[in-house]
């Protein structure tokens, strides 16, 4: 049986008075890369979060190398946080601090080696994203790729046990798209971390992904290997894979009759 | 009905986000005693304070001058105009030096705090320091506190002290009041204990309430470029009344009644 580093187990999550998931249930295994896909706005940077516990779930438990994180308290989850990273969809990088500073920020924060340690470990990182050239130069001196490589580095910096990429191919172009889906997967067989990709790249992340959980309309409505989802009967997963523009999907957002409205009759 | 479920649900809400700001602010100042958190508030102090001496410095001399040229002629009509220097020190140092030293603080540094503040927010910087474990109360607003509350004063009395030489320029060095009088009856006439010290304590209350104000707007703002904005109008609006408001019960409890 594959060990599981994150189980998330029956959850419920609603945001006012939307619900955004209905009970549903999705393990991460240990060591692979598992891709969380699903349509825009279905809440799956939300999922992410409730992994790193900045939200609580209604119902339910979340836990991480068999640790419930809706129930730790905070110096806990401070401390469990240290082995999760997470990639932003913006980069997030300190936009006062040099690419350098912001890799070396957590291990200056949580670490009290020497700085020569500390500058050789950076090195390394920056070095592992290709972006050892462009240590000194400051966020806003950075393409949207280069900032979403630099803030991989920062992720990794404390070597986590568990890494979350939040859209990390959004608004890409090919050849950045193709460089991260390289470090993506190469990140993962050298340090056997375990990687989250939230996406909606269907190609992309299909190639790389070990293990696949489509969420739609606050279900799992498919997860399977690669392989597996590629061959789904699902209609919802067929529509998703193949970008149908209507489908179980509809291409409506829900409305009033168009007749009726442009008669006047409601508005 | 409708406008008795709005009045409680806006009470309701007002309520809450008050909870938040005092989680917040109790968050940030439990966490002092870090090293780490020195340097950053010295850089801070810098941001906040250093860089707002200019627009201190020289609105405290006009409104010193400006305080000279109409005490000076009120006070001419009945002989007393030496007694100009004991008008300007003592409404500067009881209430112009902390007020208008709070209302441009407000305006130069806590505006700048909450737009700062808000879109770290709305560039995920803040979540990615939850994220690496790192407190965003401890890291970015414990800091930002100390330092308002340290620089607030001090500018404070440097705008008094200039204040206090800018009516000196046009009581004494322009109309011809006696300096000697100037400065000797100011000093009979101004006590430490009840007027200096007075204004620094004023000056300490708006602090803590212009720098809580300024950064919890920007740390609850939502997160857009329009959320930041009307974050950043909040700040200098519900500062500035705050403390002008304040300054009248402070005023009433420090020199009001004996």
């Amino acid at each position: 049986m594959t060990e599981h580093l994150v189980d998330i187990q029956n959850i419920t999550f609603s945001r006012a008075d939307r619900i955004i998931y209905d009970d549903i249930s999705i393990q991460i295994p240990k060591g692979k890369i598992t891709a969380i896909m699903g349509p825009s706005g279905i809440g799956k940077t939300t999922m992410l979060r409730l992994i790193g516990g900045q939200l609580t779930p209604d119902k339910g438990d979340i836990t991480f190398a068999g640790e419930s994180i809706p129930k730790m308290n905070r110096k806990k989850l401070y401390h469990t946080r240290k082995a999760i990273s997470m990639l932003f969809q913006s980069g997030a990088l300190f936009t006062d601090m040099s690419v350098f500073d912001n890799v070396a920020f957590a291990l200056r924060e949580h670490t009290d080696l020497p700085e020569s340690v500390i500058q050789t470990l950076v090195l390394l990182k920056l070095e592992a994203v290709g972006l050892r050239g462009a240590a000194q130069l400051m966020p806003s001196e950075l393409s949207g790729g280069m900032a979403r490589r630099a803030a991989l580095a920062r992720a990794i910096a404390l070597d986590p046990e568990l890494i979350m990429y939040d859209e990390p191919f959004a608004g890409q172009d090919p050849i950045s798209m193709g460089v991260l889906v390289k470090l993506i997967k190469a990140l993962s067989e050298a340090l056997s971390v375990t990687s989250i990709v939230v996406t909606h790249d269907v190609s992309e992340v299909l190639n790389i992904a070990d293990y696949v959980y489509i969420l739609a309309n606050k279900k799992v409505i498919g997860h399977g290997t690669a392989e597996q989802i590629k061959g789904s009967e699902s209609e919802l997963v067929q529509q998703f894979l193949l970008g149908k523009a209507d489908g179980p999907v509809p291409f409506h957002y829900p409305a009033t009759d168009l007749s009726s409205q442009l008669l006047g009759d409601l508005i | 009905m409708s406008w008795v479920i709005q009045l409680g649900a806006s009470t309701l809400d007002n309520i809450r986000s008050f909870g938040r700001a005092f989680l917040m602010l109790t968050g940030a100042l439990i966490a002092l005693p870090q090293l780490k958190n020195v340097r950053l508030t010295l850089q801070q102090i810098y941001v906040v304070g250093v860089q707002s001496l200019l627009i201190i410095m020289v609105s405290g001399l006009f409104i010193g001058m400006v305080m000279a040229l109409q005490g000076y002629t009120i006070l001419v009509g009945y002989g007393a105009e030496g007694s100009l220097g004991p008008m300007v020190a003592l409404s500067l140092l009881r209430e112009l030096g902390p007020v208008v030293t709070a209302l441009l603080f407000a305006g130069r540094a806590g505006s700048a705090l909450t737009a700062e503040i808000g879109l770290m927010k709305a560039t995920e910087q803040l979540s990615s320091l939850e994220m690496m474990a790192v407190d965003p109360l401890r890291r970015v607003v414990a800091p930002r506190v100390w330092a308002g509350i340290i620089s607030m004063p001090m500018l404070a009395l440097i705008f008094s002290a200039i204040g206090i030489l800018g009516g000196h320029l046009v009581g004494v060095d322009w109309l011809g009041v006696d300096s000697g009088s100037y400065w000797s009856i100011m000093q009979a006439t101004v006590d430490w204990n009840k007027d200096v010290v007075n204004g620094i304590l004023k000056s300490i209350v708006f602090a803590i309430v212009v720098t809580w104000i300024a950064i919890f707007k920007g740390y609850d703002a939502v997160p857009t470029s329009e959320g930041i904005s009307q974050a950043t109008t909040q700040t200098v609006v519900y500062s500035s009344l705050a403390v002008l408001g304040l300054d009248f019960v402070l005023t009433a409890l420090m020199f009001g009644i004996n």
